[in-house]
């Protein structure tokens, strides 16, 4: 019983600078239960639904797929792999409109639905536990799993890179933006699986603590949390924050719940702490457990210009139309279709683009809802952007740095350290669009990093070219010397010897004497031993010397017609047996002369 | 479909709205002005409005901005009235005229309008008046014991009256104090209706208005706290070492209580444009805006400081604002100065 009470913890609450408080809007969408949206005849698949390297398509048009098969293989790094959310046909793999700010295209497998949802052959782990880390991570890797929440990040990559011992595992549930409630209602009927897909990540990070960070407007949420920790008898510390836009952001959520900060320019695991977003971790709950890839997802659809805002259990890769016509929405009245939140959200260019994995929202806005300023004033440096700021950062000053390009002092004011949260833009009396700014600049700056990093490599390889080009000619040059002092001090010997004249003193010295000497007496040697054989041994030799030579004469007969590089080799060997002939038989000749 | 990007929604704040709260919360003090002193103030705030706009309006066109948008910001009537405040009330009309137009053109439109003067326009236009016109910036101040009506006022003004008023030159306490406390001693200069003990008739409700004015600014978010509260404490501060002997110098309540003390610390010195910026700069600046106070009216030969101090401090925000950076999230340290460390 004291167990049970001691399981669910409170944890103490940090504070973060700034923030701010738009309407929160989130009634409209959180009252109605998930409303499945029937398979579409269509899917759209884009290779790019994640951070990092496209899929690869290993499927061509014509092939029919499973539900959940592998339709695109992750390259190697950081990539993850597509599955096919229905069964069906490829009907095309091309590109089609997806949903990105700059309206390009994006390469997609196009499936078209039998109707029959037939799943491919799954081989479920009710027994996780008997898997090891590795086989775990496999399987999550292969189950195309990326970060729900909005950024796509790889999940298994974030299990893979770390570099410090994670303590903690922070489970995002504050969903900070408003309009959206697709975690909320997720946790009010998932909360079981997500904290067993917490208890996955918790064996696999080898975290000692769950540390559940949840804004306070979702009480029924947080107590489905609290009666889901009790069920899976799971120790969990509930962090209720206050609601505040931009908590749920993974650094702002780190620092709120455990007082920590992520050194800039690192991640969150440099300090101990892995954060994954609720619907994330329901999914690895989900692949693990029950081998189901990533292939659906909870989406918040909302917006007045939707009659029927909730949230809907949506196929990766339907159609944003479909999505809103299900919802009924009132394209004429929707000035714009945003995908994500109002604060951090992009307007949608073409409605045909598809879910995707991080696609969490679609908001259909009213003109009245969200009217877009059309004029904005001169910054008159009130600095309430800085008063919201969630980074500590000044705005007011890295606009005029941004607007006039000034890219040494937007660096001096942290300007890449900028979340664009948007919490700048909203305050702003002066209607500036701050963050549009910023994100211009920090475009410059990566740009320039990247060509100042270019030109230092081409400079180092120029140095050390020119650097090996000048050892090269001292080093020749010092050869060159050395040579020559070698030379002077040969003759110099030669000089000093030759008055002397000491005749061995020369032999010992001069190699090439010694050789000629050495050769010399070899000859002689060899003409007393052919004079001390016999006539039968010499007539033997004559025959061996003949027959050796034939054979070399033959090879060499063959070695021309093929056109052989040994032909002159063989043509020398057989020109010298040819003289070994001659000298065996003059031997023979000699020796019968001496015996007659 | 319409692109625009996030964050797609913006509160309800605007500059014109920024600028009408300021000058709600300044209708007190101006109200306590006008009451104990001179309707003159008034005169002086509808003619230094008129300037403002008109001169405003047609440096815009002649710039080819779009005239309605930028007047309709209120920033030209923010000035107006502070410059109104600050100038002698029974000024004759042309010196708020000219004082206006310099303020608009000189201050602020030359520099590229709303948002790029260096300068506090309205200090720019008083500091200009009162070392160009001396005379006429220190001899039109009304009485406290005996205010000017409506009447009264517009006939110095104009210059109407048949008599012909050659100056009036209501004493100020700061200045009073200064000039008879070597001859008197503290206890007998205090119970003159000027000090009235250390809460000056007029001058202190004046003072307090402003002072109320500033906490709702403060209230609704349009300052922070940071310049008021350093520049009154470092005022404070500097009267409580160097005034401790109240027979020597002026004490510290009369300090905080009269002149423009507290229009300065919430109106003035408040000027988001001319100001230091980070809340630690701010810090540096209002306590900076305090000590000149402190020094030019104690050792200074001007009946204020407001206007020299806050000019001043102006200079040094650029170089405050690079040494006062707050410490960004995931950083050690803040970055001082002109070079990043990494």
């Amino acid at each position: 019983m004291n167990q049970q009470a001691n399981l669910i913890t409170t944890g103490k609450v940090w504070s973060i600078p700034g923030g701010i408080h738009p309407a929160e809007n989130k009634s409209q969408s959180n009252a109605t239960p998930i409303e499945t949206l029937p398979v579409p005849s269509e899917l759209w698949l884009p290779l790019t639904m994640h951070i990092g390297a496209e899929a690869l398509p290993i499927v061509k048009v014509g092939d029919t797929v499973c539900k959940g098969e592998l339709i695109a293989q992750a390259q190697t790094g950081i990539s993850a792999s597509v599955h096919a959310p229905t069964s069906g046909r490829i009907t095309a793999i091309k590109p089609h409109p997806f949903a990105h700010e700059s309206g390009l295209d994006a390469m997609a497998i196009c499936i078209e639905s039998d109707g029959l949802d037939a799943w491919r052959k799954q081989t479920p782990w009710k027994d996780w536990q008997q898997h090891s880390a590795e086989e775990i991570l496999e399987r999550i890797h292969n189950g195309g799993i990326t970060g729900l929440g909005g950024a796509g990040f790889p999940t298994d990559i974030k299990y893979r890179n770390k570099h410090a011992a994670v303590h903690t595992l922070l489970v995002n549930a504050a969903e900070c933006e408003p309009y959206i409630t697709a975690d909320d209602v997720l946790i009010r009927y998932y909360a079981k699986e997500i904290l067993m897909g917490a208890q996955i990540s918790q064996m696999l990070c080898s975290a000692e603590t769950i540390i559940i960070g949840i804004e306070d407007n979702k009480p029924e949420a947080a107590q489905a949390f609290r009666e889901a920790a009790k069920e899976l008898n799971l120790p969990v510390t509930l962090t209720v924050v206050p609601t505040k836009y931009p908590s749920g952001g993974e650094k702002q959520l780190i620092q709120l719940t455990t007082g920590l900060e992520v050194p800039a320019k690192r991640l969150p695991s440099d300090v101990g702490v892995l954060c994954q977003n609720v619907g994330t971790l329901r999914q690895i709950y989900r692949t693990v457990v029950h081998d189901e890839p990533l292939i659906s997802r909870i989406t918040t659809v909302t917006g007045k210009a939707v009659n029927k805002p909730g949230n809907y259990e949506v196929l990766i890769g339907t159609s944003i139309e479909t999505l809103l016509n299900q919802a009924e929405a009132h394209l004429k009245k929707a000035e714009r279709v945003i995908m994500g939140g109002p604060m951090m959200g992009f307007a949608i260019p073409d409605i045909a683009a598809p879910i995707v994995k991080a696609t969490n929202c679609i908001l259909a806005p009213t003109k009245k809802e969200l009217p877009v300023p059309m004029f904005d004033n001169p910054c008159i440096r009130c600095g309430m952007c800085e008063q919201v700021c969630p980074v500590n950062l000044l705005p007011q000053q890295m606009l005029w740095a941004s607007r006039n390009r000034q890219l040494d002092n937007a660096a001096l004011h942290s300007l890449p350290d900028c979340i664009e949260c948007g919490a700048c833009s909203f305050v702003c009396p002066s209607n500036i669009p701050l963050v549009q700014y910023f994100r211009y600049a920090k475009g410059e700056i990566r740009q320039e990093e990247q060509d100042n990093r270019k030109a230092e490599q081409a400079r180092i390889r120029f140095e050390n070219r020119q650097a090996r080009q000048e050892r090269e000619k001292i080093e020749k040059e010092e050869r060159r010397k050395a040579r020559a002092e070698a030379a002077a001090k040969a003759l110099a010997a030669k000089k000093e010897a030759q008055p002397e004249g000491a005749a061995p003193a020369t032999d010992a010295e001069d190699p090439i004497k010694a050789a000629l000497a050495r050769a010399a007496a070899k000859k002689q040697e060899k003409q007393a031993s052919a004079a001390s054989k016999s006539i039968d041994e010499l007539k033997a030799d004559v025959e061996k010397a003949k027959t050796k030579q034939a054979k070399a004469l033959e090879r060499l007969a063959e070695a021309e017609k093929e056109g052989s590089e040994m032909v002159n080799a063989l043509r020398k060997a057989a020109g010298k047996l040819e003289e070994k002939t001659k000298s065996a038989e003059l031997a023979l000749q000699q020796a019968q002369e001496q015996s007659n | 479909m319409l692109s625009k990007t996030s964050p797609h929604i913006t509160g309800s704040n605007s500059v014109g709205k920024v600028m009408v709260t300021l000058l709600l919360t300044m209708i007190p003090g101006f109200a306590c002005l006008v009451y104990f002193f001179s309707w003159g103030y008034l005169v002086n705030l509808i003619l230094a409005s008129a300037t403002a706009l008109a001169v405003e309006a047609a440096i815009l066109k002649t710039r080819k901005r779009p005239v309605l948008f930028f007047l309709k910001d209120s920033s030209a009537l923010v000035t107006a009235a502070l410059l109104a405040c600050a100038l002698p009330p029974l000024a004759p009309w042309w010196l708020t005229v000219t004082g206006a137009a310099i303020a608009v053109i000189f201050g602020k439109q030359l520099f590229g309008g709303l948002g790029q003067n260096p300068f506090n326009p309205a200090m720019v236009a008083y500091a200009l008046l009162l070392v160009s016109l001396p005379v006429f910036m220190t001899t039109r101040w009304a009485n406290v014991d005996q205010p000017s009506s409506l009447l009264e006022s517009l006939q110095i003004i104009f210059n109407l009256s048949a008599s012909g008023i050659d100056g009036i030159t209501g004493a100020t306490p700061l200045d009073s104090y200064k000039q008879n406390i070597a001859r008197l001693t503290s206890a007998d200069l205090l119970v003159a209706p000027l000090f009235n003990g250390q809460w000056p008739i007029g001058w202190a409700q004046v003072n307090i208005a402003f002072l109320i004015g500033g906490l709702v600014m403060l209230w609704r978010r349009i300052i922070t706290w940071h310049i008021p509260v350093s520049l009154l404490a470092t005022l404070a501060v500097m009267a409580l070492l160097f005034s401790h002997d109240a027979d020597a110098k002026v004490p510290v309540l009369i300090h905080l209580l009269s002149g423009s003390t507290m229009l300065a610390a919430f109106f003035i010195a408040t000027d988001p444009v001319s100001a230091a910026t980070s809340n630690k700069g701010k810090l540096y600046y209002g306590a900076g805006i305090g000590l000149l106070i402190y020094l030019i009216r104690t050792w200074g030969n001007y009946p204020d400081a407001t206007a020299f101090a806050v000019l001043l401090m102006n200079f040094a925000a650029p170089l405050i604002d690079h040494y006062t950076r707050p410490r960004v999230y995931g950083h050690t340290n803040a970055v001082k100065g002109y070079k990043s460390d990494d």
